[in-house]
């Protein structure tokens, strides 16, 4: 790359606290990794300490597939962190999850005309450098 | 319920200048709302007992007592619930008052400039946005217009809300402004106007979001046995409550998008102040966004769950409609002043002190507040 642009500030980056990082961990080797309550076997996101069914603190993880559908979605135009300035706009869809929970994440593959409630999507990966994969979202194509 | 019905009122209002930019420090901003309030009601600030700032706003119990010079400071507290702090103070306010503590509480809030410093660095820090810090804000999800537009996209998806009665809440705030010398929006804004403001997060443009501004307001709220020789009528809270959502820590997680944390104190304050909706003569609704009027609306029981649109359609919210809301422009068009200056303003018309945009015979009122992911909070007043 020889274009010369100003430098951009970086983008924010998560600060897992200790009962998350398997979630990012997941993400780095291409799995959706969820937090499930060893007490009742909830699933839970985004991930927290304590069950808020049965109080339970144990928990295990559970790989899941990553479909879901459409519950939400915004298109941002304005860059209100500075790090996005090149990235607007930019969807970024609320999933719900097949196994239960939901997900927000940036959508990719398809324009904002084509979403709707219920719509099918799958979570991708993309790989942001060694230490950090963030999840995306993709049209299922049949 | 009705513990609290009535044992308050609030004695003094105060404010400051509102602009978009101040040279002037947050502290002497608050300070000078402050002191505008003390005397409005009558007293000398060494009579304040209690007080009350604005969590978010950097400013502490300390800075009243060494600017003051307070010698018998009894309560102090913070109710940190973003938009929904001022509303939710008033309870706090009235229960120290109530049950003897105090004698006159000071709630007071500031905004200095925001320039200094980058708003999404300092929502990234607040214990409220540690999951969406983790979550959201690396994918691109970082302000409040953001956050809130899963919310209003989900309403319009499963209810057919549309922007044009979106438009309908920032039309009626700014006609509202344009009537208050106060207000920082007064030029008038048409539909076309509207439809022609820039794209801030879909579905909201940049007329749907609240103004940023610099300035204070402040109230005392003084034990209703103490108000008898002070120096304006009484304006009583009869009903108070705060509220908080269903997973009030991540909007994305949240069972119903739409339903809000004044859904739960609604009830409560209703059944507290022994009023139904149709003695509400008029109505300060917050409104960082145009949709989360619609949405408080609907979660206060004035209509139906997705019938919040079409409500505020055909003038019923305009001055001279059945509910005036935000007769002072609102954070929309008069000043974002958290909803600080939604309680001013209610206590204003209370008084019969609204000017051109009195509500005629206004008895009865109500205040809501709403912050951070859904935090909400009502407090119904009556002269």
């Amino acid at each position: 790359m020889s274009t010369n642009y100003d430098a951009l500030p970086e983008k924010p980056r998560p600060q897992p606290a200790p009962e998350n990082e398997p979630y990012w961990e997941g993400l780095k080797t291409h799995r959706l990794m969820i937090q499930q309550c060893s007490g009742c076997g909830a699933l839970r996101h985004y991930p927290r300490p304590m069950c808020d069914r049965c109080y339970s603190m144990e928990y295990g993880w559970q790989e899941v597939d990553g479909r879901g559908d459409v519950h939400s979605w915004t298109v941002t135009h304005h860059p209100f962190h500075p790090g996005f300035k090149r990235d607007v706009p930019y969807i970024t869809v609320t999933v719900d999850l097949d196994c239960g929970v939901r997900l927000q994440a940036p959508l990719v593959g398809a324009g904002a005309e084509a979403l709707r409630t219920g719509l099918p999507l799958i979570v991708g990966f993309e790989d942001i450098d060694t230490d950090l994969t963030l999840p995306v979202l993709r049209p299922v194509t049949a | 319920m009705s513990t609290l019905r009535d044992k308050s009122a609030v004695s003094g209002i105060g404010e400051t200048e509102f602009s978009r930019e101040s040279e002037r420090s947050q502290l002497a901003l608050t300070l000078e709302a402050s002191l505008n309030a003390i005397l409005d009601a009558g007293l000398d600030p060494k009579d304040i007992d209690g007080v009350i700032p604005y969590a978010a706003g950097g400013i502490v119990a300390e800075d009243f007592i060494t600017n003051f010079g307070l010698k018998n400071l009894r309560y102090s507290a913070q109710t940190p619930m973003g938009g929904a702090s001022p509303v939710a103070a008033l309870q706090s306010a009235a229960m120290a008052v109530a049950t003897g503590i105090c004698n006159h509480v000071l709630v007071a809030l500031g905004r200095g400039s925001i320039s200094g410093g980058r708003i999404t660095d300092r929502l990234a820090q607040m214990p409220q946005m540690r999951l969406v810090s983790e979550f959201e804000m690396p994918l691109g999800t970082n302000a409040p217009a953001q956050f809130y537009a899963h919310m209003a996209r989900r309403h319009m998806e499963l209810y057919g809300t549309t922007t044009r009665q979106f438009a309908e809440v920032a039309m009626t705030c700014r006609r509202h402004a344009q009537m208050n010398e106060r207000a920082m929006m007064r030029k008038p804004m048409s539909l076309a106007d509207y439809e022609n403001s820039r794209l801030i997060s879909e579905p909201f443009r940049l007329f749907d979001c609240s103004l940023e501004s610099a300035g204070a307001a402040a109230v005392v709220v003084s034990s209703a046995d103490r108000v008898g020789d002070l120096r304006h009528r009484p304006v009583y809270i009869s009903g108070v409550a705060e509220g908080h959502p269903d997973s009030p820590s991540a909007i994305t997680q949240r069972p119903d998008l739409t339903r809000i944390g004044i859904a739960r104190a609604a009830p409560v304050a209703f059944e507290m102040a022994g009023v139904t909706h149709s003695d509400i003569d008029v109505a300060e609704i917050y409104d960082c966004f145009t949709y989360i009027v619609i949405c408080q609306l609907e979660d206060m029981g004035f209509c139906a769950k997705g019938e919040g649109g079409a409500f505020v359609e055909d003038g019923r919210i305009a001055l001279g409609g059945a509910l005036p809301v935000n007769t002072h422009g609102g954070l929309l068009s008069e000043a974002h002043i958290a909803g600080m200056n939604h309680i001013v303003e209610l206590v204003r018309q209370l008084r019969g002190d609204g000017g051109a945009a009195q509500v005629e015979d206004a008895e009865v009122g109500l205040v809501t507040g709403f912050g951070d992911l859904g935090d909400g909070s009502i407090a119904i007043m009556r002269r």
